[in-house]
């Protein structure tokens, strides 16, 4: 009596290969589409206007989720971190404690997933109903390429904008954490600010956060004009690219989050 | 066309606030320092460095006017430590320099001590008095020999 029939092991391992050919497959064409939009996006027609455009839609409307959500997470680290510093008598050392956090960490992957969650997700639907209204194939008509009217603008746009309102959150959540710390709680203001200053360091600290939300930018801006760009022609198709641009966005957000960290300063 | 004005005045404002945010990251709460400014390199040799690392800041009084620039063993195997200062600054030749620890846990920093010799340092001079850093574990080791030598 075998164990398991053949076939059955055969189908097992057939299914997996089928899985890793196909999961392949796809990064091989995102990354053809991330060098087909870099290369719309270094030609000469710059689009100025669209790109304007795009940072209203994509920065100004998302200022205030950044804002709210940056003092929130500012306070909720004043408190939490307050109390566990506390017990060691070392609340001076506040400050330290939560810039750090902000800037390396919380700033630029909570602003990268709530531009995914507000921008990404809008970016990913707009482009989906524009394939499934067929107004790519009309821009085509007209001999316009879309990777450079549609994709480009919206890629350099999202690229230029989430340094910005990564720097924004860590002023909000730095306000934040005063008001809890300092406000509420009575720590020493000066310890404060100065415990923020002297451990945050340029080449250190914010050249580490630029960076990843430089990153953080280009890959939501691809994967969502990607996810849009091979939408299904149809409204499940546009509602199906809106999630798995938000899904997958924020998933190779929090991965790339990983290994900036661990290969800073090696 | 009012309202395309006024968006863009509205993104003008956000990339200028933005960029604010990060000019006001970098040099307020980074310590951009200024690059147009010299500098000058003093170098001392301790015996023991303990924690001391490279960034580590250097003051005097408490103030603090540079940071640690290297650390290299030199060929008497101590510990030779470059100092970056500013070059306005003028220190006495016979300046003393002594690692010590912020708080009971904090990071260790090098503390300068100016004597009261006429003639300055310049670039490239070597403080010639210095104090190593405390160990805590070799002074606690100390101290429970010495106990025990009493108790004996």
């Amino acid at each position: 009596m075998s164990l398991l029939p053949v076939h059955t092991l055969l189908w097992i391992v057939q299914s997996l290969g089928a899985r890793i050919t196909s999961g392949v497959q796809a990064l091989g064409k995102m990354a053809r589409f991330a060098s087909r939009a870099f290369n719309a996006t270094f030609q000469p027609p710059l689009r100025l206007r669209r790109i304007w455009n795009e940072i209203y839609i994509n920065g100004v409307l998302s200022l205030s989720v950044v804002c709210i959500s940056g003092s929130a997470v500012g306070m909720v680290l004043g408190v939490q971190l307050y109390r566990t510093l506390s017990r060691f008598g070392a609340d001076e050392a506040l400050g330290t404690a939560v810039g750090i956090t902000l800037v390396t960490e919380l700033g630029p992957v909570l602003t990268g997933l709530l531009v995914s969650g507000r921008a990404g997700s809008a970016m990913a639907g707009e482009i989906g109903s524009m394939v499934a209204t067929e107004q790519l194939d009309g821009l085509r008509m007209m001999s316009i390429d879309p990777m450079d009217f549609v994709v480009s603008p919206k890629l350099i746009a999202m690229i230029f904008v989430m340094p910005l309102l990564s720097a924004l959150f860590i002023m909000f959540g730095l306000g934040g954490g005063y008001l809890a710390g300092v406000t509420l709680l009575g720590v020493d203001a000066g310890s404060y600010w100065g415990g923020i200053e002297s451990a945050i360091t340029l080449e250190d600290h914010v050249a580490q956060s630029m960076l990843k939300s430089l990153c953080f930018g280009a890959l939501i801006g691809l994967i969502a004009t990607y996810r849009g760009f091979h939408a299904a022609p149809n409204v499940e198709g546009v509602s199906r690219a809106t999630t798995q641009a938000v899904v997958a966005a924020s998933v190779s957000l929090l991965i790339a989050d990983y290994f900036i960290t661990a290969l800073w300063g090696v | 066309m009012a309202s395309t004005q006024r968006r863009d005045l509205i993104v003008g404002t956000f990339v200028l606030v933005g960029l604010l945010a990060i000019a006001y990251l970098s040099i307020a709460i980074g310590g951009i320092s200024n690059p147009v400014a010299g500098h000058l390199r003093l170098y001392a040799a301790f015996d023991e460095i303990g924690g001391l690392t490279a960034r580590a800041p250097v003051v005097v009084g408490g103030v603090k006017i540079g940071t640690v620039e290297r650390i290299e063993l030199d060929p008497s195997f101590r510990a030779l430590v470059t100092i970056r200062v500013a070059s306005d600054l003028k220190l006495p030749d016979d300046t003393s320099a002594s690692i010590l620890t912020q708080g009971v846990l904090g990071d260790q920093y090098i503390a300068l001590e100016p004597g009261g010799s006429a003639a300055m340092l310049a670039d490239g001079g070597e403080i010639q008095f210095t104090q190593s850093a405390v160990i805590l574990e070799r002074l606690i080791g100390k101290v429970v020999q010495g106990l025990g030598v009493e108790s004996q």
